[in-house]
């Protein structure tokens, strides 16, 4: 996790493209300015930033979904759910679902868990658009190698 | 069993909190209702479950974009409810 990059996943564990759902794991820094502020003596991570975590854990099955042929962003948040605190040093397993493919969005629910201890759920919409830019395309392709995206799942040119 | 804009009005009225009596068949979601395009993804998706369709919403703001459709033909909810028909027939055409 390099929360001043906002990349938030670390590694990809499990992606099926048929069953339409991805597993991930996320390391929660030990040392991060925001934990000297959010809170002095208790540093957990932020609700948003578990938000964050799920949102681009549902971003990472939805591009293997389309292809990378769409760039997928976050729209809507609901039911969003800090159920425990997440500290540093902790590792996140996320679990996502796509729930529903619509015209140009699509909807997943999320999951962060520390061991078998659910930390967090959430449902998400997404839109999604072709690539705005070469260089997100680029990039993208750049981040699904370092952590771990597999190769099946990539489009070959 | 309720008519197809029945069942539209019921979810706009759920999901964009608007009082059902003011919805009519000759509302328009945009102009009338107020229904921006982040609540419109809302109801595409209640849209998409309850009739077990998915509605192009990309091709059809891609139509009205290009001048080859207007807004009415999609977005006043009688014309909406026709199309949705028209989805739910080929899909069961289809089926």
């Amino acid at each position: 996790m390099q929360l001043e990059y906002f990349q938030l996943i670390d590694r990809i564990l499990d992606l099926n493209i048929g069953e339409k759902t991805i597993t991930v794991e996320a390391q929660v820094p030990e040392h991060s300015t925001i934990f000297e502020g959010h809170f002095p003596g208790f540093p957990i991570m932020p609700g948003v930033l578990l938000t964050e975590a799920m949102a681009q854990s549902s971003g990472w099955l939805l591009l293997g979904v389309m292809k990378f042929e769409r760039m997928p962003f976050l729209a809507m948040v609901k039911e969003a759910k800090m159920r425990g605190f997440v500290s540093p040093g902790q590792l996140l397993t996320i679990e996502a679902k796509i729930e529903h493919e619509g015209s140009g969005f699509a909807v997943t629910s999320a999951k962060a868990r520390v061991g078998s201890e659910l930390k967090c759920s959430a449902d998400l919409t997404f839109r999604h658009i072709p690539f705005p830019d070469p260089a997100l395309r680029v990039f993208m392709d750049a981040m699904a190698h370092k952590i771990g995206f597999p190769q099946q799942a990539m489009p070959h040119d | 069993m309720s008519s197809t804009f029945d069942q539209i009005a019921t979810i706009i009225a759920e999901t964009c909190d608007i009082p059902r009596d003011t919805i009519t068949p000759e509302s328009h979601a945009i102009d009338d209702l107020g229904i921006d395009s982040l609540d419109f993804l809302d109801i595409a998706f209640a849209i998409d479950k309850a009739f077990g369709i998915k509605m192009p919403l990309e091709k059809w703001t891609q139509e009205v974009n290009d001048g080859k459709a207007t807004t009415e033909q999609y977005f006043v909810l009688k014309n909406l409810a026709a199309r949705i028909d028209e989805l739910v027939a080929a899909k069961n055409a289809g089926a």
